[in-house]
């Protein structure tokens, strides 16, 4: 480098000595942010602080999931009685959901990346249905479990047989194992805290996606700034992650014909 | 067509991308254990292997099963920087520090020895 190109002068010609023009993209957004050196290092930055937020996600739900399993292991009993309540079969169906848009938001990184609009757009979109369709099942699935009376301090009334006639099986099995109902209310109240925080991350990740498609539409995303939409499907996948954990935690404790804790 | 597949190249230069039959072979493979957990918690092991909690330690082995092959393939961790990869263990690391630490507390609380003092006090 000479020294010329060193000097403070304003030097509005285009060729400086051994400097390349700052990378933009196709619409002539500068791409480079003014403090990193180059691509590759706001690339790798960008990449590394998601990874940090998300490790606090991590803790936080960590310290649900570790509350869940002092819980559990001291009343194995109810928690398998509860988890047979819950409706193991919307479970499955929501997992299948949420791995399925697992797969679009990959694709959707993976059509930025190759600058393809158009199926950027299409797999982004699909994403949105699934997530939706998610909170959709996880609605029907509340849903029963307050008119069932499952719903701790909202409607809690399962083991009333004055209320629930058809529950009298239910009073008579918890009798007979010697659990307190009590118990299996705390149960429910893992499992409506739990799939709560993960519905309001869906919640969160559904805006963040329509976001995404609204400014994947105006091509923001396939100019050469694809990196949103990576950062983003970290966001997603890790929402997914938590729920692979928790389905089996809270669906499948008893297992699925209900032969007693299978702790 | 040629022209598109160069201008694809460039895209590329600056980051890995993963080719899209992995993805699928991913996802079948996230599929297919799904199915599998469903069908272990049909059946009780802790009578077929004599052990209690044989359960849920062969739900939450597939769990972090599938956990990782997200992790590794659909979250690119096992082409990225190896700093990055770095914090993604860091978080699970500490989870299983706060984890240890719980539990090293609930397991020991009915491990206390009976010192002759106890039983005098008690007598």
């Amino acid at each position: 480098m000479t020294a010329e190109s060193n000097s403070l002068t304003l030097d509005k010609s285009p060729v400086h000595g051994g400097e390349t023009d700052p990378p933009i993209d196709d619409a002539g957004h500068l791409l480079l942010h003014h403090h990193f050196d180059d691509m590759a290092q706001q690339r790798e930055c960008n990449t590394l602080m998601m990874w940090c937020f998300l490790a606090t996600e991590i803790m936080m739900f960590g310290g649900l999931f570790c509350a869940y399993a002092v819980y559990r292991w001291s009343f194995p009993h109810a928690w398998a009685i509860g988890s047979h309540h819950i409706k193991w079969f919307m479970g499955s169906v929501n997992t299948a959901v949420l791995l399925v848009s697992s797969l679009t938001m990959a694709m959707a990184v993976h059509s930025a990346a190759l600058r393809n609009k158009k199926r950027l757009i299409m797999y982004l979109a699909l994403t949105l249905v699934l997530g939706v369709a998610f909170i959709g099942v996880k609605g029907v699935e509340w849903t029963q479990d307050y008119y069932e009376g499952l719903a701790p301090g909202v409607q809690w009334n399962y083991y009333d047989t004055t209320v629930h006639p058809d529950h009298a099986k239910d009073v008579e099995e918890l009798a007979k194992q010697g659990v307190s109902p009590n118990a299996v209310k705390m149960f429910m109240v893992f499992y409506f805290f739990m799939t709560g925080l993960h519905g309001f991350h869906m919640l969160v990740g559904i805006i963040l996606v329509s976001i995404l498609l609204i400014m994947a539409i105006k091509g923001r995303f396939t100019e050469g700034n694809d990196q949103p939409v990576e950062i983003s499907g970290l966001y997603w996948h890790l929402i997914d992650i938590i729920w692979i954990f928790l389905f089996p935690l809270l669906y499948l404790v008893s297992g699925i014909k209900g032969s007693g804790p299978l702790w | 067509m040629q022209t598109k597949q160069d201008s694809e190249l460039e895209v590329i230069e600056s980051h890995h991308i993963i080719p899209v039959h992995v993805y699928i072979k991913v996802f079948v493979a996230l599929m297919v254990l799904l199915i599998v957990t469903v069908l272990a918690a049909m059946e009780d092991f802790s009578i077929r292997l004599h052990w209690g909690p044989a359960n849920v330690v062969i739900a939450m082995a597939i769990a972090v099963a599938k956990a990782l092959l997200v992790v590794l393939f659909f979250m690119h961790v096992k082409f990225s920087s190896r700093l990055t990869q770095f914090f993604a263990a860091f978080a699970f690391i500490f989870l299983g520090v706060m984890f240890f630490f719980t539990f090293s507390d609930y397991f020991s609380r009915n491990w206390i020895p009976q010192v002759s003092a106890f039983n005098i006090a008690g007598r």
